[in-house]
């Protein structure tokens, strides 16, 4: 067996996760998390807060609940199930901060904690607000 | 051809000690063990200071086992998986041992053993100590991800093992000789994905497994038990396929260490375990203790590391992989 | 109170990870790439007018998921590009998201000082 048929033999042999479980899972899962988001959406406008700071609101509340379960470690629990569905909601991004930072705290808050939020979230920011820069810049030739 | 097996005359293995963590403890060799701690701390505020009071403690066991103070302890050698082998360095400090720190990720335990046997053989010290450590938090926080970050592992990923074990060698005999040594070569087989260790090591260790059957002139079946260090499930089968096609079955005595320390269905261990400490748990722990039991006599030891870090990793390198193999016997 | 909303909720993020699931367990996509590329992919659809009609839709199903990220980060960049001109290209975006980004950060602070990393 040379090196590429090796590679071929592991690559063959090597069980992949079972997509459809993960799949329900991730579905379920993060169709309810956002559906619990809509559930504190509908909560803020009830008690009289404006659409714009109601939906505002309603991603804080799910980041600062996303920590929360990071913090008393549950969220990886969870996330060992639903893979996909705690990672693209809202509260992928608040684990991804919070989880480095809790777990740097032995490299002190400067170095530690405060440098290592970024180590995911950094690109995801980096990324985003380009595409929105870019994206902004056709747009303002495109309205003339 | 070159002559892979290295020949002792005067070695012999005095003393074993293991100590483990909780994982370990709730796995089907927990009664082998001679410490179990619950606490992954340790009773430290960090991982990295478990890992080496985990290291230290270890020492501690394996000196009160064979009756010896720190200064009867000619040569200690160690290493683990943390960067520089911190670990190690920071557990052996207050012992005032002379030291050398090795570094063969998991397959360090081995080869610590083989370069303690050459200086023993050697004649230039009475006895030696070898250690080492690996902690799944430590190693977790510097080769993956944060702790508490969410993600799923594949069927084919290991889990580190948090133990430490330590081995002491000496001249004077004891029933268990060191007889024979293969240092291995550095395979690398173009594997690059770190949650699939198995396949990358699987080579390595069917190369050193062939080079000493190749020249050796005792069969597999005159083997008690051939024990590989960690190549889980998935490299085990592999290694097994590669045996097979090399014209060699080895059948039930062909273990796997990263097979034997978790109940891998009940503990959702995936392929099994990896680690330094997971040969070097599994064999100071378990297949010792069935040696002194004379359950078993003539056992050979193929300690597996990939030699992967993160930068080589993030770069897409591939996975150099390595496996030692030693020989010992009970007269 | 429109029950319909959750369940759209439901189904159209539930959808979303879905997709995401596919590309982790077919592909080598790592979680951190799925992150960016959902971002990224937020942006662009909302640029080609795609993605208003899913919010519209699916309401939270849409703009939970972090491709909602990237809507908000589009549509903040328009309305400033509309006030100011060309230099709300620059600050548009952040200044829509900056609520998430600013809890993330300081919820997180918060979380380290009170919590420690446990084992698995």
């Amino acid at each position: 067996m040379n090196k590429k048929e090796y590679l071929a033999y592991t690559e063959k042999r090597a069980k992949r996760s079972n997509t459809v479980v993960n799949c329900i899972k991730a579905f379920l899962i993060g169709g309810l998390i956002c559906a619990i988001g809509q559930g504190f959406l509908v909560l803020y406008l009830y008690i009289g807060v404006a659409e714009e700071t109601a939906k505002t609101l309603e991603s804080v509340t799910l980041i600062f609940l996303a920590g929360l379960f990071t913090g008393i470690g549950w969220f990886d629990k969870i996330a060992k199930h639903a893979g996909a569905g705690t990672l693209v909601p809202i509260t992928g991004f608040s684990n991804a901060v919070t989880s480095p930072a809790i777990d740097a705290k032995s490299e002190g808050f400067v170095m530690g904690v405060a440098s290592q939020m970024f180590v995911i979230a950094g690109p995801v920011i980096v990324y985003g607000t380009v595409a929105s820069i870019i994206y902004g810049i056709i747009y303002f030739f495109i309205m003339k | 051809m070159k002559n892979s097996i290295l020949h002792f005359s005067s070695v012999y293995l005095a003393q074993t000690a293991s100590l483990v963590g909780k994982k370990e403890s709730e796995g089907p060799l927990a009664s082998y063990f001679d410490a179990i701690e619950e606490d992954p701390y340790f009773g430290t505020d960090t991982f990295e200071k478990a890992e080496s009071e985990m290291a230290r403690r270890t020492l501690n066991i394996l000196l009160g086992k064979s009756g010896k103070r720190p200064e009867d302890i000619d040569l200690l050698m160690g290493g683990d998986l943390l960067n520089q082998c911190i670990a190690t360095s920071f557990a052996v400090t207050k012992t005032h041992i002379p030291f050398l720190g090795l570094y063969g990720a998991c397959s360090t335990i081995i080869e610590g053993s083989i370069v303690a046997s050459a200086f023993i053989n050697g004649g230039l010290v009475k006895n030696a100590a070898v250690m080492a450590s690996s902690h799944f938090c430590s190693a977790e926080r510097q080769y993956r991800f944060p702790l508490e970050y969410g993600s799923q592992r594949t069927p084919t990923a290991q889990h580190t093992v948090t133990g430490c074990g330590a081995y002491l060698f000496q001249n004077e005999p004891t029933p268990f000789r060191v007889k024979e040594a293969v240092i291995g070569k550095i395979v690398d087989n173009g594997v690059k994905d770190a949650n699939n260790m198995g396949a990358a090591m699987a080579t390595a260790a069917v190369d050193t497994i062939l080079r000493y059957f190749n020249e050796s002139s005792l069969k597999p079946q005159d083997f008690d038990l051939i024990a590989t260090g960690d190549l889980g499930k998935e490299g085990h089968e592999i290694s097994i396929e590669l045996l097979k096609r090399c014209g060699y079955t080895l059948g039930d005595i062909y273990v796997d260490c990263g097979m034997l320390i978790y109940d891998i269905e009940k503990q959702d261990m995936h392929a099994g375990a990896s680690g330094c400490a997971c040969m070097a748990t599994v064999f100071g722990g378990h297949i010792f203790k069935r040696m002194q039991n004379n359950e078993l006599k003539r056992v050979l030891l193929i300690a597996t590391g990939a030699l992967l870090n993160k930068k080589s990793a993030l770069q897409n390198e591939s996975i150099p992989s390595i496996a030692h193999l030693i020989h010992i016997c009970k007269e | 109170m429109d029950l319909n909303s959750f369940l759209y909720s439901f189904l159209v993020g539930g959808i979303l990870c879905v997709i995401a699931q596919i590309f982790i367990d077919k592909t080598k996509v790592t979680p951190a790439r799925i992150l960016v590329g959902y971002v990224v992919m937020g942006v662009i659809l909302t640029a080609l007018q795609v993605y208003e009609p899913i919010v519209k839709f699916g309401k939270s199903g849409a703009t939970v998921p972090l491709t909602g990220f990237g809507y908000l980060l589009a549509k903040g960049v328009e309305k400033a590009v509309s006030e100011q001109g060309l230099l709300g290209a620059l600050t548009g975006g952040l200044k829509a998201t900056s609520a998430g980004i600013t809890a993330s950060f300081a919820f997180a602070l918060l979380w380290s000082l009170l919590f420690k990393s446990k084992e698995k």
